[in-house]
Order: C-alpha cells, then structure tokens, then sequence
C-alpha cells in the first residue's frame, strides 16, 4: 500500500504522478479521438458517451465503497436486469388504477429502489450474518437474479406499456440546460460519493476495515453493520441506475446487464481503488468508467482495426491504465 | 432389424419401470428426447416456447409418444443433459439443437452409436452423417434476402451500415450473403460493427454510426433485438425520415409494426424460432407412421411484407 493510505487527504494535498496515470489515460484518449474524427467532440457524442456511462457509472460509485471495505459484489448487472424486470411489470400492472401520468412514475421508481435496497440487503446480511465469502454469495445472487428475469420474461422481453414508455421517455432523452438527466443524477452520485469517502465518518471507516477488518473492529468500529451498508447502498444505486436505463428502451431480458459487474468493477480498479480493499477514490472510478465507454466509442467512430479485436484494444488500454498508475508506487 | 429389437426391449423396459405408466396399454411408448439452449435472448425465447406448445400438441395427438425437455445454458450442461437422457431416461430419439458444434459431436454420435434416432436443428454437427435428419434455417438465403431488398430499393450510390451479431460462422455466412446480395448496386456500405444480437449494444453502435455519418439512407440491423435498439438511437437523433430499417427473424412486435406499415420497418426476414417445431413434428412422424422422414430440410428465409404480415405474427409467443 502506498503512503497516501496512512495519510487520507489532509487540507492541500495533490495526487501524485501515480494517481493521475487515469486522469492522463482519459485526456490521452479524448485527444485520440477528437484526432480520428470531426464529430468526437460534438454536443451529441459527448451527451452519448457521458449518458450511455450513467448506468455503470453509478453502480461502479456503490462498488467503490463494496470493494474498499474488502467487499466484492458480481450480482449487479444481473441486479439490474432483475429490478427493471419487477419495475416494468409493476409499472404495467398499476398502470390500469393509476393512468399515465406523474404518480405512476414515481410509483415505479419508489418500487425499483425498494427492490434495489431489499437485493442489497440480501446479499449484505449473507455476508455478514451468514458469514459467507462475498465473491461466492454474490455468484449465487446473480445466477439467482438472472434466472428470476428470464423466468419473469417467459424467456423473451419484458416490455413497458407503449402510452407509459412515452411518458417516462423524456426522463433519459431530455434534461436541464441541455444537459441529459442520466449524466446529471451521475454526477450528483459521483460528487455525493467523493464527498461521502473522503469527508465522512463512513469512508474512512470502510478503508479501515478494508485494510484491517480486526484493528477496525478494537477500535470500535461497527464492523457488520458499516459492510451491511455498503452492499444495501449499492443495491440502492444499482435500483437508480435502472430507473434511468427503463427509460431509454423501455425494455429488459435475460441479456440486460450482462457484464455489467465486470465493467463496474473494471471501472473501480483502473480509478486506483484497491481490489483488496484498504483504499477507495471515487473519482479515480468515474474516470475509470469514462474511459472505458471511450474506447467503445472511439473504435466505433474510426475504422481503426478489424471489430474482431475490439476486445483486444479494450483489454490493453484496462491494463496500460493500471500499469501507469502502479508503476510508481510500487518502486 | 437390430434396432427394432432394441428399440422394443428398451420401450418394455420403460413401461415396467415407469410405474405411473398403464403397462398393459401402453406396450410401445417411444420417448424422445429434446435438448436445447435456454432461453436467454429473444430468438431462444420464441424456440423454448414453441418447443414447449408443439411437445404439448404432440403429446396430446399421439398417446403412445413422451417428451423429455432440457434445456441448458452452457455446453457442458448440454453434455451432462444427453448423457442423462440416455443413462435414466431411456430414449429412443434425441432431436438436439447443439450449443456449439464442436463439442457436442462425440456425444450426440454416443447416442446415435447406441442405435437411436438422432434429428439435428440449426447448428450442424462438426462431422458429417452422424444424423438421420437435419432442420435448419437457411442463414445464406437470410443475408440474400435482405441484399436483394436493399438492391431493389436503393439506388447506386446510396449509403447502408450493418450491424453485425456475435462473431461466429453463422453471422459470417449471412453477412457474406448480403454483401454477394448487393455486389455490383453500387450501393456503399459505410460501416460495419458488431451489436452482438443485443438491443443495448445496438443502440450504442447506431448512436456512434449516427454521429459518424452525416448522411444514412438504409440500415441493415440483421436482428430484431437489434433493430429495436437501432430504431431508439435513430429517433433520439430525430433522423427517422432518412433512413429506414431492416431487421431479421420475426419478432412479434416488429412483425406488428410491418402489418401496420411503418414506413421505418419496410419488411423483415424470416429466421423463425418454430424450426424447432418443424424438427420436433417430423421425428414424431417416425414414430407413429412409416412416413420416411430421414435427410435434409431447410426452411427458407422468407420476406415478411405489411402483405403477408399476418402469416408471420404469432401474438402469444414471447418472441
């Protein structure tokens, strides 16, 4: 562990070289992309880019803190596909007493969270009360939560009533000053989160546990409870986010979200957040999401190599992140 | 002459083993055994329906026929499925839609060296003659038929882009079709990208082709998964007046939209999920007739048109 671990954020202090190897990897990439193609940095790419990351981006926040309190949750992209399962037909099904309009809205909101926070809670209290391993709780969670929305879906996909779809549309199509809601609510997560893990009692209890979960617990730190409340707070922000995605297709099966959790978690490490917990940088992990639906976009806009190798491109960029922001700590 | 005998000693000891069976009455109950992938997108949705509702037909036309059904989300699961349906379930028939070709060959070749009746859908085994019947959809007749559409409706010079599945074979002969399909048009192909049969990919492909591209006159979205998520991204750019779209399969919603003229959906093509249904009818026609059902039979790949929408659209099923 580096030295900023022992020595959280006190009044001015700058990131060092290491930590900004992201922030440099990001900048590298925007001017890439503005070189290959006109339109990269035009109004309408950018909104695409910056809203198509809401989704991730928000779970990734929620993983940050899973992961620096040596936690680990697989089940949310799954999560997601199940809470936006349970919304649509909720929302179809209340849609005959309530008509289209505000309420019903609302109503399918309340209940995506509701369902957000009870799946976190699940997984939260297998960890903690039952004393299971995360990775294997939440591999169960989400073959559970996979079966469930395919199960709900007889197979196929799950649809929105068309009169409430166009209701609800604008909720990702349109925002305030021209700027996206799904890009505003990611950003007020992102801010609220930074905030949360550097300037409060519960991020800096979730990187003492993540470093040693026993000094935690002799220094009185409520070990159980500080973990229980990280996965119920993804779980909550893993609901938001499906409130935002519902909208956009109006739509979900058992291939929503898939890899989601890889993505998030990729996300999170490329930020600089460590895997095994003891150090978390919520900003790092909105960088980390940025770059990678960059590199998506990118190797759309230009025909730079065959698609086959998409893949290859991203899985280099993932580790050159994390090199340039290893390579001096750990000297 | 083996195999009947077989065949009888197995059916024999069946009635005397299965206990809720009528013995006496039902001396000659064959079992077929129906494997498949699970249900885990929109075109797998529609064949686990339409496997189910023809099982439940047939089972309800010939008495003297039993369906075993599993369904399986990754190879090795199929594997262990038809190892089981031949160790505990006595079958005499395995139609198998395999998940990958390679590795299911030497264990649906186990089932057929056993002396059963093996039917093959959609994906061909990796050695040639193992099965008795073939059924499957016609994925070169797929990309050709929506090139020679694109070829008759645009005009040289005219700008496409494709969205491309799953790299695989499958998605290699359709597009290679397509692209033999409209050679010589004059037609120009901007881009080609894989969305991966998925509606969210989709929308991100088609929103970067969109932004990319200053002027589209057609897109090929090959799937309906994916022409959904095309259709989002083109209607957030409020582009739907200058291009339109073609899909693939038959997805009931898309098929909705063609009956009621769409002018953003002008037709689809056919690659229907009720193959399965096709290959579960004629093995049964084994066994209740003297019918000889064995070789080949390729469903075409056919234009669905606001004309002859209705024929296509199956309200009930998922897909």
């Amino acid at each position: 562990m580096s030295d900023a671990t022992l020595r959280p954020a006190t009044g001015l202090h700058l990131p060092g070289l290491s930590a900004l190897g992201p922030l440099l990897a990001l900048i590298l990439l925007v001017v890439l992309g503005a070189f290959l193609n006109d339109n990269f940095l035009s109004a309408g790419n950018v909104t695409n880019v910056l809203a198509r990351s809401a989704f991730i981006g928000m779970i990734a926040v929620g993983m940050t803190f899973v992961i620096t309190s040596g936690g680990l949750d697989l089940s949310v992209g799954s999560m997601a596909a199940f809470i936006a399962g349970v919304m649509i037909l909720a929302m179809n099904a209340l849609l005959p007493g309530m008509g289209v309009g505000v309420p019903l809205v609302l109503a399918g909101m309340a209940i995506a969270l509701a369902v957000g926070l009870l799946a976190g809670l699940g997984n939260g209290l297998l960890v903690t009360k039952a004393r299971i391993e995360p990775f294997i709780v939440t591999l169960g969670t989400m073959g559970i939560f996979r079966s469930l929305v395919t199960w709900l879906a007889d197979g196929g996909t799950i649809s929105l009533d068309f009169g409430v779809r166009q209701f609800y549309r604008p909720v990702y199509y349109s925002g305030l000053f021209g700027v996206a809601w799904p890009i505003l609510v990611f950003a007020a997560v992102a801010i609220a989160g930074q905030v949360a893990m550097r300037h409060t009692r519960f991020g800096r209890y979730c990187e003492a546990i993540g470093s040693n979960d026993k000094v935690a617990l002799y220094s009185a730190v409520n070990v159980d409870r500080i973990r229980l409340l990280t996965y119920v707070l993804l779980g909550l922000l893993v609901g938001l986010a499906t409130i935002m995605y519902v909208p956009r297709l109006g739509s979900t099966s058992g291939s929503t979200g898939m890899l989601w959790e890889l993505e998030a978690i990729a996300a999170v490490i490329i930020g600089g957040t460590a895997l095994k917990g003891g150090y978390g940088r919520v900003w790092g992990t909105v960088v980390g999401v940025l770059i990678l639906s960059l590199i998506d976009n990118i190797l759309n806009l230009a025909d730079l190599v065959s698609p086959y190798l998409n893949g290859a491109i991203q899985g280099v960029i993932i580790v050159l992140a994390v090199v340039l922001q290893r390579g001096k700590s750990a000297a | 002459m083996e195999r009947r005998t077989f065949l009888a000693t197995a059916a024999l000891a069946t009635a005397a083993a299965g206990l809720s069976v009528p013995v006496a009455a039902q001396g000659k109950k064959a079992i077929i055994g129906v494997s498949i992938p699970s249900a885990t997108h929109g075109f797998m949705g529609g064949l686990n329906w339409h496997a189910q509702e023809t099982i439940k037909r047939l089972k309800a036309t010939y008495p003297n026929l039993d369906f075993v059904l599993a369904t399986a989300g990754a190879v090795g699961k199929q594997v262990n499925d038809i190892e089981d349906m031949m160790a505990t379930r006595n079958i005499d028939a395995l139609v198998v839609l395999p998940f990958e070709s390679e590795p299911l060959t030497s264990p649906v070749k186990a089932v057929k060296e056993a002396g059963k009746w093996v039917t093959v859908v959609d994906r061909g085994l990796s050695q040639a003659g193992i099965e008795d019947l073939y059924v499957a959809g016609d994925n070169t007749a797929f990309g050709r038929v929506a090139g020679e559409y694109f070829k008759a409706n645009l005009k040289s010079g005219q700008k496409i882009v494709v969205l491309r599945g799953i790299p695989t074979t499958l998605d290699n002969e359709r597009v290679d079709a397509f692209k033999k399909a409209i050679d010589g048009s004059g037609i120009e192909i901007l881009d080609m990208q894989h969305g991966n049969w998925n509606r969210d990919k989709a929308f991100s492909v088609m929103q970067d082709y969109l932004s990319k591209h200053k002027k589209i006159d057609a897109v090929w979205a090959a799937d309906d998964d994916m022409a959904v998520g095309v259709l989002e991204a083109i209607s957030q750019a409020g582009r739907q007046k200058e291009m339109w779209v073609v899909g693939g399969a038959g997805m009931k919603e898309i098929v909705k939209r063609i009956m009621d003229k769409d002018p953003q959906l002008p037709v689809d093509v056919t690659y229907p999920p009720a193959l399965i249904s096709t290959a579960l009818e004629i093995t049964a026609l084994r066994f209740v007739s003297d019918t000889p059902v064995y070789g080949r039979f390729i469903i075409g790949s056919t234009l669905i048109t606001p004309e002859n929408a209705a024929r296509f659209y199956f309200p009930n099923s998922p897909f």
